[in-house]
């Protein structure tokens, strides 16, 4: 009974889906033909038909998630990813460690986010409201289409199976609890940015008051994208027992393009809704964000590219994602080519200026998407020639550094200047404070060691941006900065809290690889790591050998850790269970391997692997601390906007008293 | 020129998903070709994976006659698989070298007991040196080596029914 109602559910929001496009359609061609006269009576059901799409798309994912929850192996998806002596919590998350199930939550949340935009948004032009939810529901239907034409997620076995196969084991992680729904409901937030620029684009209506609209969801979008990326980058880190925050693989640099272009889109419209510049722009941008998601799906599902994340790939769904990408990609760019000209240019400013800034880091950050783009493509374009090549860091890493470095340079410098015209000569003393910090810090680390220059540039330039991020703040009244204000500094201060943490981990991180019988002590940055015993030990669903370490510093008391090395037995795996300690000053990474034969005296001998790796718990504090400038953002921004909506509104009752008393003006003014 | 300039992202999407279709209806080869297919075998000597039978050396492979060398284990479930096809090889007169990976003779003598015996000659690698100088990435493949000790051809995977008159064709052509 619960699959067919989570199925019957999801056929009710295709349809409806069917009908907010209609109707939305119909509304703009009614209105173009007539002049603004009545709507069409079909207009009216595109917001209705928006929010019980809603409802029903998350009631379809509530079934699915219950019968996770129940372990019903009367569903195949549920016996081929479940198992009923599987912990509660990761039989909840599994439902989201598939392909159908992830999808289904995609649709959810784009149900969820079109059913939102639909309900509470009512600042836009009726016209260009009507456009942009009839591009959602076309974006919907699509993703409808996919979940029920080739990967329903509630199809039942003929003969309901015994017992379940089992989550991968990778997968069985807290990680998994976070790491992907934040990502979706970025990807998917991009989406209604996608459809808002469509709406604007179809009635030609690119102005502040849509950048506005646009705003919160761009930033919502950026905010989970931060976050999710973060999250799975230290989930990565610890899990896979690699000691490595970033790999540059196909599926993690498609979760990084759309965090880049949307944090391009971010400033772009910024500068749309406060100075009415960049325009087609800003279009160009929400077009690239969501395309960019749909891509990171198409690469991730279709397996054209060779991943460790292996997703179960099919190629016929990647057929199925890469008609969706042609349709809705393809269809904005060529409607962008015909109708940007006709957008009307925004208004002009000097190379001296906030905007110019903007502008220049908006272009360092699509060159730094093109260089991942192209390295994360690379290997395909290669492969049509029959030559197999994979890219990795020796490419990426001084290839963004490239554009990334100028642009930390100018973020430094940015915030300070004026809009539409300044002098580099007002913020002389800014600007040498930011010069003798990256002098100082780049000598100083040369007297210390000898260093690879792009950690050292990071390091120094992390310094710089970290004192420059605050510099906005100079000379105003701390309690009276706008909370918007406040948002832009921490996560200007999060990016170069990242960007150190990232630059010391690749600059001063200590390795040690070696064979120890119980009762050896390793060194390493400091601590000394004995190796007490190693004993087997058994979870709910796995068994494992566990090292018993004792770890202590300059002699100081030991603190215990145990790495893993576990198998689980359904899918049968192994995986390996690293141990942290971490300290303000960084980490200590430790992981047992296999066994390494015996010493002279007979003793076993087993891998043990040890990193000490200063500072590298800052890359990710750099990114909460991004995301929760993305947060203040979006409260900034939300709090003027209802602090507006009540002035007006209180306006709006005194004009009224006033016209009734006969004195209020003939016309009243809009209010700003 | 501007007009122009709204068109690129067009053309450069066009581009991409042109590719992305060429590339999704290429059938995708999963396998790890080795590098050394036409290259003589490395140097080794391994010592017999169980008691009772004959280990296995580079030289063995230098007497004129082409031969398997079947990398295989005792752990392995595919390796099960194809043991009634190594049977068939063997029986049409093939000279099978067996390298077991990663074994214990106890454990060899029981695949070998229950499974069948094909083999000429069976060398442990314990450490899979043999199997990554050879550019083997996996258990089972199985090479065909002419007589003169070079690496003619790489079966990856376990040999089905259907694979059998391939290497023998191979083995026809190394001779």
């Amino acid at each position: 009974m619960i699959a067919e109602i989570g199925l019957a559910a999801l056929w009710l929001a295709a349809a409806l889906a069917v009908l907010q496009m209609i109707s939305g359609a119909l509304a703009l061609r009614t209105r173009a033909r007539e002049g603004g006269g009545d709507a069409n009576p079909m207009a009216f059901y595109a917001r209705p038909a928006a929010m019980v799409q809603a409802a029903l798309a998350v009631l379809a994912f509530v079934m699915l998630l219950y019968a996770f929850a129940i372990t019903d192996l009367s569903i195949k998806l549920v016996a081929t990813n479940s198992h009923s002596a599987k912990p509660f919590i990761y039989k909840l998350t599994g439902t989201w460690g598939n392909h159908e199930g992830s999808m289904l939550l995609w649709v959810a949340v784009l149900a969820l986010s079109g059913g939102l935009l639909a309900g509470a948004e009512r600042r836009l032009p009726e016209r260009t409201m009507s456009a942009t939810l009839s591009v959602q529901g076309f974006v919907a239907l699509g993703f409808y289409a996919f979940l029920l034409l080739s990967s329903n997620p509630f199809e039942r076995l003929p003969v309901p199976a015994l017992e379940g196969s089992g989550l991968n084991p990778l997968l069985q992680d807290i990680g998994l609890a976070i790491h992907p729904p934040t990502l979706y409901i970025g990807y998917v937030g991009l989406s209604v940015a996608f459809s808002l620029a469509m709406g604007a684009l179809i009635t030609r209506q690119v102005t502040p008051d849509f950048a506005k609209v646009m705003r919160p969801w761009v930033l919502g979008a950026w905010v989970f994208l931060t976050f999710g990326i973060t999250a799975g980058s230290y989930w990565a880190y610890y899990e896979l027992g690699w000691g490595g925050w970033w790999f540059w693989d196909p599926v993690e640099n498609a979760s990084l393009m759309p965090w880049l272009a949307a944090t391009a889109l971010l400033h772009s419209v910024s500068v749309l809704a406060a100075r009415d510049a960049l325009r087609t722009w800003t279009i160009m941008l929400g077009v690239l964000a969501f395309s960019m998601s749909m891509l990171g799906t198409f690469l991730v599902r279709s397996g054209v590219l060779t991943s460790v994340h292996a997703f179960a790939v099919d190629p016929e769904r990647g057929t199925f994602i890469l008609v969706l990408l042609g349709l809705y990609i393809g269809g904005a760019l060529a409607l962008f080519a015909w109708r940007a000209s006709s957008i009307a240019e925004g208004k002009r400013f000097t190379a001296t200026s906030r905007e110019a800034a903007l502008v220049f880091n908006n272009v360092m950050l699509s060159a730094i998407l093109a260089i991942v783009l192209l390295g994360t493509l690379y290997p395909l374009l290669t492969e049509a020639f029959d030559v197999r090549v994979s890219v990795g860091p020796p490419y990426f890493n001084p290839a963004s550094a490239i554009f990334a470095i100028p642009m930390f340079l100018v973020m430094a410098v940015g915030p300070l200047l004026r809009w539409k015209d300044d002098t580099p000569r007002r913020i002389q003393f800014e600007l040498s404070l930011i010069a003798a910090l990256l002098i100082s810090v780049v000598s100083l680390v040369a007297i210390l060691g000898d260093y690879a220059i792009l950690p050292v540039l990071g390091l120094a330039l992390a310094v710089g941006l970290g004192v420059a991020a605050f510099l906005p703040l100079r000379g105003r009244k701390l309690a009276r900065v706008p909370v918007a204000v406040w948002g832009m500094v921490l996560a200007h201060f999060g990016v170069a809290v990242a960007l150190f943490g990232m630059a010391s981990e690749s600059a001063f991180t200590q390795e040690r690889l070696a064979a120890v019988s119980a009762g050896q002590t390793e060194s390493i940055g400091g601590f000394d790591v004995t190796l007490e015993s190693v004993d087997p030990v058994a979870g709910p669903n796995w068994t494992a050998i566990e090292a018993r370490l004792a770890v202590s510093r300059d002699g100081g008391d030991a603190v215990m850790l145990a790495p893993q090395a576990r198998n689980f037995w359904s899918p049968p795996q192994a995986t390996s269970e690293s141990a942290l300690i971490t300290r303000w000053n960084g980490q200590l990474y430790a992981v047992i391997g296999d066994a390494a034969g015996v010493d002279a005296a007979g003793n076993a001998r087993w891998q043990l692997r040890l990193w000490w790796k200063p500072f590298v718990t800052f890359i990710w504090y750099g990114g909460l601390l991004i995301a929760l400038g993305g947060v203040l953002a979006i409260a900034g921004r939300v709090q003027v906007d209802l602090r507006r909506r009540t002035a007006t509104r209180l306006g709006e009752e005194r004009r009224e008293g006033l016209r009734a008393l006969g004195k209020g003006p003939k016309a009243p003014e809009p209010a700003e | 020129m501007k007009r122009l300039a709204y068109i690129v992202p067009l053309a450069l999407f066009l581009f991409l998903a042109g590719l992305f279709a060429f590339q999704l209806t290429q059938p995708k080869d999963e396998f790890v070709k080795s590098t050394m297919i036409g290259k003589p075998l490395p140097n080794f000597a391994l010592d017999p994976a169980a008691p009772g039978l004959a280990g296995a050396s580079r030289a063995d492979f230098m007497n004129g006659e082409p031969k398997l060398l079947n990398i295989w284990a005792s752990w392995c479930v595919p390796c099960i698989a194809e043991a009634p096809q190594l049977e068939a090889l063997a029986e049409e007169g093939v000279d099978i070298v067996g390298v077991a990976i990663r074994d214990r003779p106890e454990d060899v003598a029981r695949f070998l007991e229950r499974y069948g015996n094909p083999y000429s000659r069976v060398g442990a690698d314990e450490i899979s040196e043999l199997q990554l100088e050879i550019g083997s990435s996996g258990v089972p493949e199985t090479f065909v080596i002419d007589g003169k000790g070079v690496i003619r051809y790489q079966h990856i995977g376990d040999i089905r029914a259907d694979d059998v008159p391939t290497l023998l064709e191979e083995l026809e052509k190394a001779s």
